[in-house]
């Protein structure tokens, strides 16, 4: 079977997710400006610990190979373990991410003896000043004192993740560097205007001249890097970055989200990405059956973007990019390489772009 | 290629298989490397390896006519390399 057909049956949708997102608490000691989930504060309807169990033995019998946990900061749940062990009792490999600050000697020798676990500890500067300006004070510190008790602790090789910006595009070499220094493996995504990200994408997103950048490096390092594969609407530019190269949205991953809402995909808490709760049905119906994911799966339109030559190789870009800026889902990435985005971004007016469903921040206390 | 038709093989048990439509997904837990298997007769002669003292016997089991065995073979040596199977 050609390879184009393989990927027309993932747009399809599969019987299962091939991996699948699950934010474990909007609680988070940290209040990253770009957060993805606008996290801080618990939610009081998180899933309890038998509810996540639930959740769990269904995705056994859904046989998905593994899960993405994440949060907020998914090691404040004081059952983090139970839910780690319950994972791996079931067969369900475990990549969390987490910003370190729990993850002291103790805590990582209990994770290093864990079987099917990776870790992502999240920094998004090579250096403590570029880092603390978009994950608050002393975050590089409590980040770097993680990655030390890991190796000490004989973890084996964790993985670095950095959201590329405009102010850390020029340390991709560095990020590398530290993470090869730690026998680690360097993990770098595409910034979202999603959750507090919507406020600050503006400030924060690569320029067209970084685009081409983070594009040459990824070619040049892009098997040993991980990407997630976020960066397929860099592939206009030419040579194609490893990668399935399609959204996966709805189609192949999901995102379950601490109260148990499940959305196409982690960049979209939004309600008209919002595909049913698992408390509600099952997550297995929702997978299946849904409203939301089954359209997703239907043929997509490429809309403004079909006169343009590059569609096949960047797909139109990114779904969650285009709601959160304001355009049309049918239309060009907000960060589109050919410049359309731009001129596209520049017609939309403020109050028209669509806010987060739900925002967890914590509020400044006002004296 | 180190698997041949008389090789004695088997599923590496740290693979996962899952059907799907057009075949079968292949998850390894040890180098948590995803696979796919992009067709059901391939599913089935890989789900059946370890019960057939070589390959071929494996094939003809299965109803694999012999004019597609060398494409079986390159595939299951592909998959050796990817260490979704190996020999035993």
């Amino acid at each position: 079977m050609p390879a184009s057909d393989l990927v027309q049956h993932m747009k399809q949708g599969l019987a299962s997710p091939i991996c699948l997102t699950w934010e474990l608490t909007y609680s988070c000691n940290l209040q990253c400006i770009h957060c993805l989930s606008s996290s801080g504060v618990r939610d009081p309807r998180e899933l309890s610990t038998e509810q996540a169990f639930a959740v769990l033995d269904e995705l056994r019998d859904l046989q998905v190979f593994y899960i993405n946990i994440g949060g907020g900061e998914p090691m404040i749940r004081r059952d983090f373990f139970d839910i780690l062990e319950r994972a791996e009792a079931n067969g369900i490999g475990v990549k969390f991410s987490t910003n370190g600050a729990f993850i002291d000697a103790e805590n990582a020798r209990r994770l290093a003896a864990m079987n099917y676990l990776d870790i992502q500890i999240s920094i998004d500067g090579a250096d403590a000043a570029t880092n603390d300006h978009v994950r608050g004070e002393g975050s590089f510190a409590k980040a770097i004192a993680a990655m030390n008790h890991l190796r000490d602790a004989n973890f084996g090789r964790f993985k670095i993740s950095v959201v590329v910006t405009r102010q850390n595009v020029a340390q991709l070499d560095a990020f590398k560097k530290l993470a090869d220094e730690y026998g680690a493996q360097l993990r770098i995504t595409r910034l979202r205007p999603s959750g507090r990200g919507a406020d600050t994408w503006d400030q924060l997103h690569p320029t067209q001249e970084q685009q081409r950048e983070i594009h040459r490096w990824l070619i040049n390092h892009g098997e040993n890097v991980l990407t997630g594969d976020s960066f397929f609407h860099l592939n206009a530019l030419g040579d194609s970055i490893p990668g399935l190269n399609l959204c996966g949205a709805g189609r192949v991953v999901c995102l379950i989200d601490p109260i148990g809402d499940v959305y196409a995909c982690p960049f979209v808490i939004h309600e008209e990405f919002k595909a049913g709760n698992v408390l509600e049905s099952g997550f297995t119906a929702v997978w299946r059956s849904s409203e939301l994911f089954t359209s997703l799966r239907e043929p997509e339109s490429a809309g403004a973007c079909a006169s343009c030559g590059s569609f096949d190789a960047c797909q139109g870009g990114c779904m969650a990019a285009k709601f959160f800026t304001g355009l049309p889902l049918d239309g060009p990435d907000p960060e589109c390489v050919k410049g359309y985005g731009e001129s596209a971004l520049s017609a939309v007016p403020v109050q028209i772009k669509p806010k987060p469903a739900m925002d967890h921040s914590r509020r400044l206390v006002r004296a | 290629m180190s698997i041949t038709l008389e090789s004695a093989c088997e599923l590496h048990p740290q693979v996962a298989l899952r059907p799907e439509e057009f075949g079968a997904l292949a998850y390894h837990y040890g180098n948590r490397r995803l696979i796919f298997l992009k067709h059901p007769d391939v599913v089935a002669v890989v789900k059946t390896l370890g019960e057939h003292d070589t390959l071929a016997s494996a094939l003809s089991a299965q109803g694999i006519e012999a004019n597609r065995w060398p494409s079986f073979l390159a595939a299951l040596n592909q998959l050796e390399t990817s260490e979704i199977v190996r020999a035993r």
